[in-house]
């Protein structure tokens, strides 16, 4: 069993393979994620009920909260990768932290955004500078600081290199940004949901919460896999494989 | 130890040095980077003299008052342990109540705290009024039941 995953594992790890197996994923994956992301809109909107104290102003927490969790998740991820890229020196990995960033840095642009729109009419403010705004722009820096680095260096195995460390080095922030509710006095409020208590909410909110979440996944995955396949033909564009592909005209094609 | 295990315990270490060292760093900002200092906290000398802070805490309840040029509101912040009154002149945000959280920016006045901004400070919780009306009621039955019973 381990043995034949293993097999897979290195099998997907050549760009090629990766290349094939992408293109033939991506359209389930936004077909997911657009059911879902309809589904969950809906439900945000007419299904969800009423809050006692905000009223109708809280359903941008259907939006705001996944986005922060994926903000938080893709770094994670994008960190993981840089760490196998830069020890295992696994090309197939640097690739894809360098496919999550843009995806990361909008979730994380989102959730500041949809943050500061409901901060307007709840706490009488867009924008305050407690631990937890401040640490998610940080984030936000964070990934931009990324894919700058990897622009400005030429060479993409040294830009590979040279913003993974950065992506490392950068993961302390993410328990900063998730306990500095519980840290420090911060006018954000804390966490309603959390693995270790049970959730602060009405069941069908956090059931939206979750819709949304699963659907901003797929979109994730759907939109990171294709900006995958565009960075392997980018960087494997002297290898016979691709040049093949280019020939026969079907680039877009598996 | 294999090369590539070398390079990942390399970066492993090195992450965990990192953290402690952003332990200490926050750990000796921390009160830098609170948002607001307790009623507490600023009676017992902890809030700057002479400059602007923030003030946070609950409204007590029954303690706000409008004054006469209707702009002008006074209320009173504690933390359960002690109070200190406010004064405010402007509006208040939607979610201003007695006994919810808020933050103000003034500085102290003599006894008083005076609010050049006021914001409100909301909870974890969501759910829908019906179920915020039982669960009142429930809590009255219970108040109820506990003055009655020895």
């Amino acid at each position: 069993m381990g043995f034949k995953n293993s097999i897979a594992w290195y099998y997907f790890s050549a760009p090629k393979n990766f290349y094939v197996l992408a293109g033939r994923l991506i359209p389930w994956f936004w077909g997911a994620a657009i059911v879902l992301l309809a589904v969950g809109l809906y439900m945000s909107f007419f299904v969800a009920p009423t809050d006692y104290k905000q009223g109708e102003s809280y359903r941008i927490i259907f939006v705001h909260v996944p986005a922060a969790w994926m903000s938080m998740f893709i770094y994670l991820l994008m960190a993981a990768y840089a760490i196998i890229g830069l020890s295992w020196k696994v090309r197939m990995a640097e690739m894809m932290a360098s496919a999550l960033a843009p995806t990361g840095a909008m979730f994380t642009f989102l959730a500041l955004w949809t943050g500061a729109f409901w901060g307007k009419p709840t706490w009488g403010t867009y924008w305050v500078w407690d631990a937890r705004l401040t640490s998610e722009l940080i984030l936000l820096f964070l990934y931009i600081g990324f894919m700058s680095l990897q622009s400005a260096i030429d060479d993409p195995r040294r830009a590979s290199r040279a913003s993974a460390l950065l992506a490392i080095v950068g993961v302390i922030n993410l328990p900063i940004i998730y306990w500095s509710v519980k840290w420090w006095n911060t006018l954000h409020q804390g966490a309603s949901v959390s693995p270790t208590m049970a959730p602060k909410m009405a069941s069908t909110m956090l059931t939206v919460m979750f819709i949304m979440a699963v659907a901003f996944w797929m979109y994730t995955i759907a939109v990171v896999l294709m900006r995958a396949r565009r960075i392997i033909l980018e960087r494997e564009r002297q290898t016979t494989w691709v040049m093949d592909l280019v020939k026969a005209g079907t680039g877009d094609k598996q | 130890m294999k090369t590539r295990h070398k390079r990942m315990a390399f970066i492993l270490v090195g992450l965990a040095g990192l953290a402690v060292a952003a332990g200490l760093v926050l750990n000796a900002l921390n009160s830098n980077l609170a948002l607001y200092i307790s009623p507490s906290d600023v009676l017992a000398g902890q809030a700057p003299k002479d400059k602007a802070f923030r003030l946070g805490g609950m409204v007590v309840e029954g303690s706000l008052q409008r004054q006469e040029d209707g702009l002008t509101v006074h209320f009173e912040v504690t933390d359960n342990h002690k109070t200190i009154p406010v004064a405010f002149t402007g509006i208040l945000p939607d979610l201003f109540q007695e006994g919810q959280g808020v933050v103000a920016q003034g500085r102290m006045e003599g006894g008083m705290f005076k609010a050049t901004e006021v914001l409100a400070k909301h909870d974890e919780n969501y759910m829908p009024p019906q179920v915020a009306d039982m669960l009142e009621k429930g809590e009255k039955a219970k108040q109820a039941a506990g003055a009655t019973a020895p």
